[in-house]
């Protein structure tokens, strides 16, 4: 049924909406909010999460205006201290985690298996609710003043000194995470249990791989954090003794447990991410991804050795030689399947039908991005070297390069490539792409610089820097000049997608030529996604019959 | 420093030149692999571009060799990496015995340095060039960290605990330090200067300040007043084990285990001695946790390690060897 596909844009028959889909098949507010349909709560995931990502977004441009000067002139310290606590916050819980698997993946998931829905509706759903409830005491913390730990909640200044809201920001965290161990729960059961006849492990898409391998980390770390968080409100309430040597504790125990979560947590920020690049790059260049076995083994391979490292992230504090040592090894051995996807998606173009559409260009600069944000690590992975680098902006300019390059480009670029998918409209392509070449340069010209003012010695965490340094705010300036144009790239999107869901041209079943059972399916799915069950009687990503 | 208009920070230790080694070597493979990915995948996107719209690629799976090599290769790096960056990280972690120490305790929102020899300072640090100097780092309030970019050196300074960091100045000037570690409102206030002089300036800028006693000095005083001295005779013959000689030896504890006294050790029999018991002793001593400030723990540990002459009869120090890699 799909050998050589035509494009559809290009046929005499314009592609049509169908009559009725999981957009229309209801009305009114109810049949929103008690929605059990992937779908529907999905898209209640992209609004809640695009506004936390624009509430952090504003905080980052206050934190960046701050430093354009040395003088800690525009905030007071203090008020500083909570915005870039606030913008880490709302970043890493409220937007970077749930992004993809949230948005994309509840969408996605079961479409791409050939399902009907998640195994657990109504816990999907919850999640959603949980998401909102820790999102609440967050924006709650923030109107009665803000907390200023950091997001990393170091004790024993959240436990013992800090004098803002710790107590309710680690509640909001807490129960968001219980969103986040649900949504991996519900992707595991579902992907065990209801694939479409044929769709064995390995005819999986590499989203369903990397997603899989995402939902691991979710339900086996996020309880630590949860515990870790609840002893941070236990020893600020009830001084229990957990991380105060006042009280008998060890402050270094709450970076063990926190890191044993946070560390793994990067990667359920990431591998969701590679999991888009790999459809991306395997549609827009109408081919095999390049080693899919490796690719799919690569992501578990992570998610496990994740669980290793967390350790690289206390090289200063006095942990043993042995340990240190250690967690060094370990460090690097998780590079080596990162390493390994930049070079089969590299390899993947090789002889392909290559189309540099907005989602390609997402995922080209991804690959950029990521490779010079992996290879960073490997500075902060040898201890000689991080001992120096360790909570200076090197470190800033490295977790951001994977983070927003890897984790933001890979959700900007899956947004757009299923965009007439969820919408069943076309956007402007010129548009997106002006956007992805404004977000790739303000990028750069944002992070770049904090790697050389990192190695020049600059800690994190700074409201004011000394004066005497000329060429620290030489830097700073070039890095709050790119973030603006970062945020100019980032905008667009929010007008013409926005636009496109209303005004756009229809997108018909597959606009893109692509192969997957998502596309087999009408623009936008019907509410039960599919009007037959599908058989899948083919590899994954199957372009063009074999050549025997 | 100041002044001048430069992007690469001035090596003023003799340990910063071995860590820019490293950094230019693994820059370098930054770049090398950098270049290599963009140009592939720039050159590969043009050269294969859809030609017409209904093109699809070759259908290829993939290469087994190809997949060898590039596992195997970045490993081998990685491993490079690896051997270079923990030699560099033994360089830095041990200091040499024969090193000065100074002792320096962090507090929101400032760094106090006690000299040995009394001199006290705050949010400066003068040393010697050409001297190994070892730190002796600890916290009042909550985890600081120690940073000179200069040396390329940093600890955290981690409440309720001793780390130390050493370094050997081998350029005179007036170097940044910075608390690297968030610690509150004025996290960026807590900065300082570390001073290195030649040694005959250091020996004048000594002779310059008059402190009231050396950090010994008043660590006997403290000894004396705290009431330690009755029971810690330093012939054996008190109810507690005498301390002269004790420092940096295994010491036999009640439970049968072996612990080398050092700082953490020292540190945490006074804050808490119920913790570790000495064999043949009874939990007598009452812990002095909150009792006693950083400051003056501080010289109580400098007079402690100064008890240098061999015990006549004390706690029982089995001369076991092989000190087990501790908390440095
Ligand atoms: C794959 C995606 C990755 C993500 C999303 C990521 C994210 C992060 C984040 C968020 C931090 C900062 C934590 C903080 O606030 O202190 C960090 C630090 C660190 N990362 Fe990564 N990282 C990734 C890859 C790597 C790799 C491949 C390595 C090692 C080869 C690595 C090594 C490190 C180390 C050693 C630190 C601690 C540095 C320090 O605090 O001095 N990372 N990373
Ligand atoms: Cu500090």
């Amino acid at each position: 049924m799909h050998e050589v596909r035509t494009n559809e844009l290009d046929s005499s028959s314009a592609p049509t909406t169908p009559a009725v889909h999981y957009l229309n098949a209801t009305h009114g507010a109810a049949s929103w909010f008690f929605t059990k349909d992937h779908k529907r709560i999905a898209l209640l995931y992209l609004y809640s999460v695009s506004t936390f990502f624009l509430v952090g977004g504003i905080f980052a441009m206050l934190v960046r205006l701050e430093l354009a000067t040395p003088r800690g002139d525009l905030l007071s310290a203090e008020t500083y201290n909570k915005v870039f606590t606030a913008h880490g916050v709302v970043m890493v819980f409220f937007f970077l985690i749930p992004a993809i698997p949230a948005i994309l993946g509840n969408f996605l998931v079961p479409l791409m298996i050939g399902a009907k829905d998640l195994a657990f509706p109504r816990i999907n759903l919850a999640s959603w609710y949980l998401y909102m409830t820790g999102g609440l005491f967050g924006v709650a913390v923030l109107v009665m003043g803000g907390v200023d730990t950091g997001w990393t909640f170091y004790t024993p200044y959240s436990t013992a000194a800090s004098n803002s809201h710790v107590v309710l920001t680690a509640l909001g965290a807490f129960v968001a995470g219980f969103s986040s161990i649900f949504t991996g729960l519900n992707f595991i059961v579902t992907i065990h249990t209801m694939r479409a006849p044929g769709m064995t492990w390995d005819r999986l898409p590499l989203f369903i791989w990397s997603h899989y391998a995402t939902s691991l980390i979710m339900m086996l770390g996020t309880p630590v954090v949860a515990v870790t968080l609840m002893m941070v409100v236990l020893e600020r309430t009830l001084r229990l003794g957990f991380f105060n040597p006042d009280l008998g504790g060890d402050p270094v125990l709450f970076q063990h447990l926190f890191w044993f979560y946070s560390h793994p947590a990067v990667y359920i920020m990431v591998l969701p991410g590679m999991g888009v690049i790999s459809e991306i790059v395997a549609a827009f260049s109408r081919k095999p991804v390049f080693g899919y076995k490796m690719v799919a083994m690569a992501s578990l391979g992570i998610a496990l050795i994740g669980f290793l490292v967390w350790g690289h992230h206390m090289f200063t504090t006095s942990q043993s030689v042995l340990a240190a040592v250690t967690f060094s090894f370990l460090s690097f051995l998780v590079a080596i399947p990162s390493a390994i996807k930049v070079f089969n998606w590299t390899a993947t173009l090789y002889r392909g039908s290559v189309l540099l559409d907005s989602p390609m260009l997402y995922a080209i600069g991804f690959i950029g991005l990521f490779t010079i944000g992996g290879l960073t690590g490997l500075f902060l992975a040898a201890i000689g070297l991080d001992i120096h680098v360790h909570d200076t902006y090197f470190v800033v300019a490295h977790f951001h390069y994977v983070m927003v390059g890897g984790t933001l480009l890979a959700y900007l670029g899956g947004l757009h490539y299923w965009w007439p998918k969820i919408t069943g409209k076309l956007y402007s392509e010129p548009w997106a792409k002006t956007s992805a070449v404004i977000v790739f340069v303000g990028f750069n010209l944002t992070f770049f610089p904090q790697f050389v003012l990192g190695y020049m010695g600059m800690p994190r965490r700074y409201h004011a820097y000394p004066a005497e340094e000329l060429s620290w705010q030489v830097l700073n300036v070039l890095s709050s000049a790119g973030a603006s144009i970062l945020a100019i790239g980032l905008f667009l999107p929010l007008i013409y997608l926005t636009y496109a869901a209303f005004r756009g041209r229809p997108a018909g079943p597959n606009p893109w030529g692509a192969y997957g059972l998502e596309w087999e399916t009408t623009s936008p799915p019907p509410t039960a996604n599919f009007e037959v069950t599908p058989i899948v009687t083919k590899p994954a990503y199957y372009y063009a019959p074999e050549e025997h | 420093m100041g002044g001048t208009f430069t992007l690469f920070p001035t090596q003023a230790s003799t340990m910063a030149g071995r860590v820019d080694n490293l950094y230019f070597f693994m820059l370098a493979v930054t770049l090398f692999f950098s270049v290599v990915v963009a140009g592939l995948v720039v050159t590969l996107a043009v050269k294969y571009r859809r030609r017409k719209a209904d093109d699809v690629g070759a259908n290829i799976h993939g290469s087994t060799a190809l997949e060898v090599i590039w596992t195997a290769i970045p490993l081998l790096i990685a491993m490079v990496m690896f051997v270079w960056g923990t030699s560099v990280y033994f360089a830095l972690a041990k200091p040499p015995a024969e090193a000065m120490e100074v002792y320096i305790v962090g507090k929101r929102w400032m760094w106090k340095a006690q000299h040995l020899t009394g001199h006290r300072e705050i949010n400066q640090l003068h040393v010697p060039v050409g001297t190994p100097v070892k730190l002796l780092i600890s916290s009042e309030d909550v985890i600081h960290a120690y940073y000179i970019p200069a040396f390329r050196q940093k600890i955290d300074a981690v409440p309720g605990k001793t780390t130390t960091m050493w370094f050997e100045a081998s350029k005179a000037g007036t170097y940044q330090l910075f608390c690297a570690e968030y610690c509150g409102t004025q996290h960026s206030g807590m900065i300082g200067k570390v001073v290195a002089m030649e040694p005959r300036e250091f020996q004048q800028w000594l002779s310059g300040g008059a402190p009231a006693g050396t950090l010994t000095s008043s660590g006997e005083q403290e000894f004396a007043m705290l009431g330690c001295v009755t029971c810690h005779r330093d012939d054996g013959s008190g109810r507690a084990p005498s301390l002269v000689g004790v420092f940096g030896k295994p010491q036999r504890m009640a439970n049968g285990t072996t612990v080398i006294a050092d700082e953490s050790y020292l540190r945490e029999s006074i804050l808490n001695p119920q913790a570790k018991v000495v064999q043949g002793y009874q939990p007598l001593m009452p812990a002095y946790q909150g009792q006693i400030s950083e400051d003056n723990l501080v010289t109580l540990l400098a007079y402690i390690k100064s008890l240098e002459k061999p015990a006549a009869k004390g706690a029982p120090a089995t001369d076991e060897s092989a000190a087990p890699a501790g908390r440095q």
